[in-house]
């Protein structure tokens, strides 16, 4: 029964996307709400699924045994066999909801979103529905290769996204950084892979699990399977050095930049720690490494978010910079904390794209801030929506962002390698990030009140939408899935309350260390016990207090620069400030890779086009032809067509035989 | 009076490697088809003296078999030789060289 139920969820998704991919090859326009009926359902019934599970089941007490559901054997050679399963556990079943959940939301916001575009509607929800298919294998499969299948899958979904306005050359050239730039990645993740199975001798979780609730390993080798899989996670999910790609791939349509490069896809690094989180935990040095990349990150990219002026770049960097404290969460051992964040994140950060998305739209396809102003009384609850998505983000207490930002830095703030630094680097990016979403609020929705007008002339001509004018009016299904993720964003937090308010283990904590657990009281938490110092009540009190206040203060500087003082982020060409210069240029991160590693690989193509492959190929195999004509030739030359030469070649051929044949005799 | 078999040998020999100059030098096709039966009559003979001195019948049955066969490739010779000259006017080999590629 169940796996029946999880085998349909699994491959509902496909079906959609067959059936849409296929109305997307008819020349004419499929019928549109034909369309998003198949795209929803694909969505809408492995969430149903899942949700009928978690209420049918009784998730945090299955059987080894209950939790696999394995379908058939892939592949089978000697030892090595790896079956096409999966996995039904508190983790898998938690991305799961997050993933069709969030993913039924953007859906339905889609609709909305590509209205106008009545010839790729059926393209995109095909692509929509092949990115749950792949993201769906990527959570809930049992062993690692499927992992890798849906990992792969989601970056192939990605890149078709990423890409979707095909017309656009910046777009393309956005898909393929982001692919590159993956299997970077990738490459890193499949060596890990192998090293693990050569340590385990499986790739099955349950069989992983097992190895290490039975034995321990030497933290020297586990450091370096630690390194590997973490350097797939790099790539996936945009971490200091491979986070490049992800602010390009916002040329994507907005819903995807909601669903596939902030809530879903880009996470799958934090639950690939997760799913293998004995590995990590049995790495202390490669676990810091992450905590201090992660923390680097959520600093560096909110820096470069500050003085963005692409209204969707802003929040790119944003989910860099949140996915940064969600690795250093993994680093510091504090996973239950990441994975909080992880949920938040999804829900305020889809919040925040997708309202962005209904201003972009209501704007003719306008991203740029400085164009933008005074949006606040033409749209009014997106306005406010996006305010909620604002404050959770930026840590004030009561919404969800709060709960979850403030346990992963009183969990920095405890790691024992170097916690007060990585507290404050995650206490910089936690101001940096309320000063530059509160920015992005009154640049957008506040100042300027003449802002609208000076648009509209801007748009008439170059868009081509000659009959509308003004801002356009947001459709229902477009603030239908806002208002759900606006109360997700306020409520979710509350999974987690801190231990300063309950004097427990904040649930979520508790949840996650229960789900993996992977032998008798070997969870995260105690596994990772001796990382960590003990704060008193007073510090608790004092971090949360810090954290509170740094958000205060990013608010009451945007206030101050934006609101009262009126500043206007400059045009592109202006003369900055030499600061101010660095972070709108990206600190010429890519530029410096266009010299590092662009150029080099340039000169090498160019020197294996122009000197190995037209030189040394093309000339070898010129000379070996000409050779062969020339011994065709001169064999030719003995073709006369008198039939008397010919007499002669068999006369001389049957005397060379016969003579051998005596010759053999005697 | 018994011929000493290597003197038949020879003579067979002889008339061997004249039939193979003929069909080598010659460009006439009908004197060609010639040489291949001086070719062919010389193993007969060749046959028949082996057959007679290991004192066995075979030999004997063989030369009738090439007799017929020569024959028959007598006939389908002289039939093409014909053919040829319908078409070319000619049965000089240095005139028919359709072979040639």
């Amino acid at each position: 029964m169940e796996k029946t139920l999880i085998t349909l969820a699994m491959w509902l998704p496909l079906a959609g996307f067959v059936l849409n991919g296929l109305l997307s090859l008819r020349s004419k326009p499929a019928n549109q709400s034909l369309v998003s009926g198949i795209g929803i359902a694909g969505v809408l019934a492995p969430f149903a699924i899942f949700a009928y599970l978690t209420f049918n089941l009784d998730i945090l007490h299955l059987t080894e045994e209950m939790k696999e559901f394995v379908l058939f054997s892939w592949m089978s050679t000697g030892t090595f066999s790896i079956d096409f399963g999966y996995r039904l556990d508190g983790l898998t079943i938690f991305m799961a909801w997050i993933v069709t959940g969030i993913g039924f939301l953007i859906h339905v916001y889609s609709i909305g979103y590509m209205y106008a575009e009545k010839k790729d509607f059926s393209r995109f929800f095909a692509y929509l529905n092949l990115f749950i298919f792949a993201m769906l294998h990527l959570v809930m499969g049992n062993n690692l290769v499927i992992l890798f299948l849906g990992w792969e899958g989601v970056g192939l979904a990605s890149y078709l996204l990423i890409g979707f306005d095909v017309h656009k050359d910046s777009a393309a050239d956005a898909g393929k950084k982001a692919f590159i730039a993956n299997r970077i990645g990738d490459a890193g993740f499949l060596i890990g892979m192998f090293l693990l199975y050569q340590l385990t001798g499986t790739l099955q979780y349950s069989g992983i699990l097992e190895f290490f609730s039975v034995h321990s390993v030497a933290a020297d080798l586990l450091n370096v399977i630690a390194v590997f899989l973490f350097i797939g996670a790099v790539g996936k999910s945009a971490q200091i050095p491979l986070y490049v790609w992800l602010p390009d791939a916002m040329a994507g349509p907005t819903p995807v930049s909601a669903l596939i490069h902030a809530a879903t896809m880009v996470t799958a690094g934090v639950f690939m720690i997760a799913r293998l989180s004995p590995v990590f935990l049995g790495a202390p040095e490669a676990s810091t490494m992450i905590a201090y990349i992660g923390a680097s990150t959520a600093l560096f990219s909110a820096l470069i978010a500050l003085t963005q002026t692409d209204i969707k770049k802003v929040l790119a960097y944003s989910t860099v910079s949140q996915l940064g404290y969600m690795f250093m969460a993994m680093g510091v051992g504090a996973y239950g904390a990441g994975m909080f964040h992880l949920m938040t994140h999804a829900f305020f950060k889809a919040l925040l794209f997708l309202s962005s998305g209904a201003v972009i739209i209501a704007l003719h396809h306008e991203q740029d801030m400085r164009r933008m102003g005074g949006l606040f009384k033409h749209l009014k609850l997106i306005a406010v929506l996006f305010w909620i998505g604002a404050i959770a983000i930026s840590g004030v207490p009561g919404l969800s962002g709060f709960f979850s930002k403030d346990m992963i830095l009183e969990q920095a703030y405890t790691f024992k390698n170097g916690g007060p630094v990585l507290f404050g680097m995650g206490l910089l990016t936690a101001l940096l990030t309320s000063f530059y979403v509160f920015r992005l609020i009154f640049l957008t929705f506040h100042t300027r009140h003449d802002g609208v007008a000076d648009m509209e002339h801007h748009h008439d001509d170059h868009h081509g939408h000659g009959d509308h004018h003004g801002v356009l009016p947001v459709s229902w299904n477009m603030k239908a899935p806002l208002v759900v993720l606006a109360l997700l964003s306020i409520g979710g937090g509350y999974v987690g309350l801190p231990h300063l308010f309950t004097h427990e283990t904040p649930a979520i904590v508790s949840y996650f260390d229960k789900v993996l657990e992977y032998s008798e009281g070997k969870s995260p938490s105690e596994a990772s016990h001796a990382w960590k110092n003990h704060p008193t009540e007073s510090e608790e009190q004092v971090l949360m207090g810090v954290s509170i206040l740094v958000a205060v203060i990013g608010f009451l500087i945007a206030f101050l620069m934006y609101q009262k003082g009126n500043a206007r982020p400059l045009p592109d060409g202006a003369a900055r400030p030499f600061y101010q210069a660095w972070s709108y240029n990206k600190f010429y991160v890519d530029e410096l890779y266009e010299f590092l590693i662009l150029r080099p690989m340039k000169k090498l193509a160019e020197f294996a086009y122009k000197i190995v492959d037209v030189k040394i190929i093309d000339n070898t195999l010129d000379a070996i032809a000409a050779a062969l004509v020339a011994i065709g030739n001169f064999f030719r030359s003995f073709q006369s067509g008198v039939i008397g030469d010919y007499a002669l070649y068999i006369f001389l051929g049957m005397s060379f035989l016969g003579m051998i044949l005596i010759g053999g005799v005697i | 009076m018994e011929i000493e078999i290597i003197r038949i040998i020879f003579l067979t020999v002889v008339l061997f490697s004249i039939g193979i100059l003929g069909v080598l030098t010659r460009r006439n096709i009908i004197v060609m088809i010639m040489s291949v039966e001086i070719m062919l009559n010389s193993v007969n003979l060749l046959f028949i003296a082996f057959s007679r001195y290991f004192q066995d019948l075979n030999g004997e049955v063989m030369v009738l078999f090439v007799m017929a066969i020569a024959a028959a490739e007598a006939a389908v010779g002289l039939a093409i030789v014909i053919a040829l000259h319908r078409n070319y006017h000619s049965i000089d080999t240095m005139d028919i060289k359709a072979l040639k590629e």
